[in-house]
């Protein structure tokens, strides 16, 4: 089975964020692979494992990005791709990085790619289901099981909460949601191995993209922090008393009920 | 330029979700005084008409077939285009829901346009809205606008954007015949994992409990004062992970993320990726055992004891004056 995972170099959210000229502060930030895509590299490992094929992590983004793709090939990926659009793109949304994607993706005959349903930095959730419009494949977002029997593809998706079973077909797009599995660490000698795992490097040009045909539908005017929040208050007293306090704050002070 | 806006109306267990009302909203925002026809989508869905008109929507079009019964994306795909082959939008509006997540980017493909995802405030009006959406987890917000002339497309949070006032007023429920063929997906089950009743993405209050709940029994005080408030209940991934509870309740950067009115966490520490789904709620409650717990610093009110105390208590104090 031919798979391919899509895979974001994502800023850790877990780190402090500092905006400055409108723009969020990368240096010395930590990096990770979108959590979110990890379940997508974890779980086409297993499908490949169960059904054989192969795994090619694709990534757009500059040098920087081999580390991330290291670490899938170190997971189990096989191969790697880097679409380095460092001196071709200098603004990029949605619409560019799923149309990079499908043009790399158009030629490959996958069976399966996956990707996570969501990346933790720019959070709109639109790639996948784009690059499957664009190669005109059907696509299922946030699922939660995955299951391959000869033709038929059974899965599970979460719908705000909901578990919906549903049956499809290869060629397919899939996304992945918390829960599909939990992704493994790369072993020692996967890092190792992956050393030696192939990374090809393309650039806009190898695909015979234009710059133009690729530029921004959309345009980030500015980035800012939510305004501070006030300290709160730490009610006093014995426990009855406090509780009788918060209810009528509640309704008398922030009106919320 | 006045825009003409298609907004999409979702249903969900026979009754039209809030989040289409606050589309319709911010529609007649973006729209600058032009036409805002709101789409329905189903297999019997003429009924709703008339309440979305009450709710702003200038005329409503419905596509009525058997396989859009269920959601999939090639069936509302398939309706929904149709839609915009007829009305030619000017921009359109979704909810930022299960649907709205899954259909957006497909019909945004379709139309070559940018799609800004996830709104929950809008800037200007017509031609000079600009539209603010959060972006890592919550931490920061960024303001976004259309680089080109084309279709404006959003999708709104729910709970962020103020439905208009329900009036009675009066306009054209349409229906357009559309075949629908060609489903690559087909719906077998969809099992109820969520709590009955409240959907916790668009509930006004919210009482979630982390590990200090300790058990799956531990969730029943809580649950009792989600019922009493109309609200529902959450939890953070610690109780999940500990099992107390089913991963669909999870809130936070994994898992749900929400703005009622009124959060109240009970034997929650406050992780950072828990404060990501939650920290834009209107009012933040936190009972804790440990005073230095990190959620006190996001709280608007906090009482530093065992929730197993505080909640009942606050249950029977509301029972008092409600």
């Amino acid at each position: 089975m031919n798979i391919y995972v899509l895979v974001k170099r994502t800023f850790d959210t877990e780190e402090k964020l500092v905006v400055s000229g409108g723009q969020i502060q990368e240096d010395g930030a930590e990096f990770i692979i979108n959590p979110y895509d990890e379940y997508a590299i974890e779980e086409a490992i297993t499908v490949r494992d169960a059904h054989g094929g192969e795994v090619t992590v694709v990534t757009i983004g500059d040098e920087e990005a081999e580390k991330q793709l290291r670490t899938a090939l170190a997971m189990g990926a096989d191969k790697a791709v880097l679409i380095n659009t460092e001196d071709d793109v200098e603004e990029m949304d949605q619409f560019t990085a799923a149309y990079i994607l499908a043009e790399y993706l158009k030629d490959k005959e996958a069976d399966l790619i996956l990707a996570g349903n969501v990346a933790i930095d720019g959070g709109s959730g639109q790639v996948g289901p784009r690059v499957a419009d664009l190669l005109d494949i059907n696509y299922v977002t946030t699922i939660t099981s995955l299951e391959i029997e000869g033709e038929t593809v059974k899965i599970v998706r979460d719908i705000e909460g909901d578990a919906e079973e549903l049956e499809t077909s290869l060629p397919l797009l899939v996304t992945a949601q918390q829960g599909l599995n939990e992704p493994r660490y790369p072993s020692l000698p996967g890092i190792m191995k992956a050393k030696k795992k192939p990374l090809e490097e393309l650039e806009l040009d190898d695909l015979d993209i234009d710059e133009e045909d690729v530029e921004a539908k959309t345009e980030t005017i500015e980035v800012y922090l939510p305004p501070k929040k006030q300290a709160g208050r730490i009610l006093e007293g014995e426990i009855p008393s406090q509780v009788s306090e918060l209810v009528s704050l509640l309704r008398s002070e922030a009106k919320v009920i | 330029m006045s825009k003409k806006v298609l907004v999409l109306g979702e249903t969900r267990e026979g009754a039209l979700r809030n989040v289409s009302f606050e589309a319709i909203a911010a529609a007649k925002k973006i729209s600058g005084g032009g036409e805002v026809v709101a789409v329905l989508l189903g297999e019997a869905v003429s009924e709703f008409g008339n309440e979305l008109v009450a709710y702003g929507a200038d005329r409503v079009i419905t596509v009525e077939h058997p396989h859009l019964k269920s959601y999939t994306s090639d069936g509302y795909g398939q309706a929904f285009m149709a839609v915009v082959d007829q009305e030619q939008p000017e921009a359109i509006v979704f909810g930022h829901t299960a649907v709205g997540k899954d259909l957006s980017p497909k019909i945004a493909s379709k139309l070559q346009t940018g799609l800004i995802s996830d709104v929950t405030d809008i800037e200007g009006e017509g031609d000079d809205a600009v539209f603010i959406r959060p972006i890592y987890s919550g931490k920061a917000f960024e303001k976004v606008k259309l680089k080109e002339d084309g279709v404006v497309f959003i999708t709104v949070r729910p709970n962020n954007i103020a439905p208009l006032e329900r009036e009675e007023r009066s306009g054209d429920v349409s229906s357009l015949s559309v075949d629908i063929t060609n489903l690559r997906t087909i719906i077998k089950n969809v099992v109820r994992k969520s709590a009955e009743g409240v959907d916790l993405s668009e509930a006004k209050v919210i009482i979630a409990g982390g590990r200090g709940v300790k058990s799956k029994d531990g969730f029943e005080p809580l649950q009792e004062l989600a019922d009493l408030l109309g609200g529902a209940v959450g939890a953070s991934r610690g109780a999940c992970d500990a099992d107390y509870c089913d991963y669909s309740l999870q809130i936070g950067q994994t898992g749900k993320v929400v703005t009622p009115d009124l959060y109240i966490a009970a034997g929650i520490s406050g992780a950072i990726q828990h404060m990501a789904g939650m920290s834009n709620s209107k009012v933040i409650v936190a009972i804790n055992k440990d005073p230095e717990a990190n959620i006190f610093k996001v709280a608007d009110y906090g009482i530093v004891g065992d929730l197993f105390d505080v909640i009942p208590l606050l249950t029977e104090e509301f029972k008092k004056v409600m």
